[in-house]
């Protein structure tokens, strides 16, 4: 199991433009990947789940890939939030 | 043969086929079902029906307007692709052995409420989001065609009870030749967009989407307000002819395209037009108009789910400023709040929107917003001839402190070695009757005034212009309303300023040999209305309106003006 912390740094937070392409991502892969803020754990290849969540600026949150390709999971998620000025 | 009266929203004559943008029936019952599994295929089968539908207008949004308001669409899809709706659904479907429809609904009606209580504005308009997508895949459980605006391929006339922002941002302008609406007035949302697209358009019908069926053959007059629901070919004929009088008449006045705005007896105005997005200045170029006299400047933070950046606002004033090449270009302040909302930035709602915490009072409150605005103006500045002014001021303590930061903005810039333009007028709209009636102190402080009529009416006559009941009171020719015109102009004029207006009135028939009389200085107009004013300027005398303005400046009726009008203008 592969798993990182991250901290919100866009203004907007994780809306629906962010969580689309989080989800998106996410879904590339088999893994199980799960994202967990507050005390909350979402599938992150549900957008309803991630939007749930209502993550803000300067949330922490983590995110978790269990499976046989949780590692490029997690890379690629990683990449995506950097990219985008999302998170770090 | 059927024929319906409504409100002249946007002039000309459309013929064509009926397209009616209205929710269909979409109510079932719940049944219990033996084959669970066939049940969950019919279920998977709209989904993918409903996927690949919404795929080619995610791709026909991209191309016609832009990826940013495609992007809604990437959201929806992954809603149908979205685990935690399928699998509650399929098992829902196995273990209940109810039918699809059903178990879709209760799933995603529990994401509707859950979303809807968060307390977030931003969250709220997330559980429409998920009605309209399960709309769309119930529509094809149950067999049943939804309206798809950005799909159509024919020449159409859109049929709706009312036409919101997102729903015109969807209709393809090749196709839409003319809409109708039940309701709405000349000021109404819908209105404002059919004369910006230049389409005939009736509305405030009441009816008729309860008489016209899709595929009835419909005539919109948008000269007289009337609608006629498949007409006879007699009537097509003679309406065919109208249309050609009026292009005719068009085509006349097209010759006026490049000549100045000058009355008959010698005296120039103004004539300028109303936009709302840099792709508006095609039709200020086409209807030959000499300024941008108010850019709404709104479009810019609506339709989407964040702020705009300076950036992105630069290179919209940047484009219209450069696009008017040293024409006059009135920008006109954020004016949101009340009835024009913006989810993202969680406003509370108000028990009297227009009376509320809008326009300048929000951005004097929130000023990281405005500071990001005025940085983008005053960048802009030096790409041509602009001029700022705030909306809904009703003090000049406000118009002060609005102005204080705008200074603080320039100085900044200037500090950062950034070019500003060296003169920039700085006016306001006059709106606001307490604003009306201390002009002249204004008048000192400020460069222009731009009378708002739509909203000055509405304020000067406590009457909601939302409100089908009250809108007989909006009298734009009474002379209750005419006075505090010429109070305006007037005081303009005493401290060497010039006055504009930019409401609806401007580039009314009735109301220009008025405001012609009364010393207005600038018209502005949507860009299809300039030509005609021209016209009808170019044959007035100004100073017998200057005697008409007199006499009715002291009548009792708005009628009396009207009649007066009338029989001063021929």
């Amino acid at each position: 199991m592969a798993e990182k912390q991250f901290t919100v740094i866009a203004d907007t937070g994780i809306h629906a433009r962010p969580a689309t392409l989080l989800v998106q991502t996410a879904s590339r892969f088999t893994s199980e990947i799960n994202l967990e803020y507050n005390g909350k754990k979402v599938n992150l290849k549900s957008i309803m789940g991630v939007m749930s969540l209502g993550i803000g600026k300067g949330a922490d949150f983590k995110i978790s890939a269990e499976g046989s390709d949780a590692e490029s999971a997690l890379n690629s998620l990683e990449e995506t939030l950097r990219k985008e000025g999302l998170a770090e | 043969m059927t024929f319906l009266h409504g409100i002249a929203a946007s002039n000309g004559i459309a013929i064509a086929k009926a397209y009616r943008l209205v929710e269909p029936d979409l109510s079932f019952e719940q049944t219990r079902i033996e084959d669970a599994s066939a049940e969950v295929e019919r279920y998977r089968q709209a989904i993918d029906r409903a996927k690949s539908e919404l795929e080619t207008i995610r791709d026909r949004a991209k191309v016609d307007l832009g990826p940013d308001k495609a992007a809604i669409f990437e959201a929806h899809l992954l809603v149908l692709s979205d685990p935690e709706l399928n699998t509650p659904i399929e098992d829902k479907i196995k273990s209940d052995k109810v039918n699809a429809e059903a178990a879709l609904k209760e799933t995603a009606d529990m994401f509707v409420v859950m979303f809807e209580q968060m307390d977030s504005e931003y969250m709220k308009e997330r559980a429409a989001d998920i009605r309209d997508v399960t709309k769309r895949v119930l529509a094809h459980l149950l067999g049943v065609e939804l309206p798809n605006p950005s799909m159509i391929a024919e020449e159409v006339i859109i049929v709706a009870e009312d036409l919101t922002p997102s729903d015109t941002a969807q209709l393809n302008r090749q196709f839409v030749k003319g809409f109708t609406t039940n309701i709405g007035g000349r000021t109404s949302h819908s209105a404002i967009m059919a004369r910006s697209l230049e389409i005939p358009a009736v509305v405030g019908t009441k009816t008729a989407t309860e008489e016209i069926h899709n595929g009835d053959l419909v005539i919109v007059d948008g000269l007289k307000g009337e609608v006629h629901i498949n007409p006879t070919p007699e009537l097509v004929e003679q309406y065919r002819k109208v249309h050609q009088e009026y292009e005719k008449q068009k085509a006349e006045w097209a010759k006026l395209v490049n000549e100045p705005t000058v009355s008959n007896d010698g005296h120039h105005v103004e004539l300028g037009a109303n936009i709302g997005t840099p792709n508006d200045l095609k039709g200020v170029v086409a209807n030959g108009g000499e300024a941008v006299g108010l850019y709404r400047t709104e479009f810019l933070y609506m339709g989407r789910d964040q702020l705009p950046s300076e950036e992105e606002q630069f290179e919209a004033y940047k484009a219209v400023l450069e696009g008017m090449a040293g024409k006059p270009v009135v920008v006109r302040t954020l004016d949101i709040g009340g009835d024009k909302e913006l989810p993202y930035l969680d406003l509370p709602k108000e028990m009297n929107p227009f009376l509320g915490f809008r326009a300048i009072r929000l951005c004097l409150e929130e000023q990281g917003i405005f500071r990001t605005q005025l940085r983008a103006l005053l960048r802009a500045s030096s790409y041509g001839n602009l001029k700022i002014m705030f909306p809904m001021i009703a003090t000049l303590d406000e118009f002060r402190a609005a102005k204080a930061i705008l200074e603080e903005e320039k100085q900044k810039l200037l500090t950062e070695g950034q070019k500003v333009a060296d003169k920039i007028e700085l006016g306001i709209m006059v709106e606001i009757p307490s604003t009306a009636v201390l002009a002249d102190q204004f008048a000192k402080e400020v460069d222009f005034f731009s009378i708002g009529t739509n909203d000055l009416i509405q304020y000067t006559m406590a009457a909601d212009r939302m409100n089908q009941r009250v809108s007989y009171l909006y009298q734009p020719y009474s002379p209750s309303i005419l006075r505090l015109v010429k109070m305006v102009i007037d005081a303009a004029h005493a401290e060497g300023k010039w006055a504009g207006m930019c409401g609806e009135m401007a580039g009314d028939e009735t109301a220009i040999p008025l405001l012609l009389g009364l010393g207005l200085d600038e018209f502005s107009m949507s860009a299809t209305s300039i030509l005609k004013a021209r016209s009808l300027i170019k044959k007035l005398n100004k100073s017998d309106m200057e005697q008409l303005a007199r006499e009715v400046i002291n009548m009792q009726t708005t009628d009396q003006v009207v009649e007066a009008v009338h029989s001063a203008v021929q």
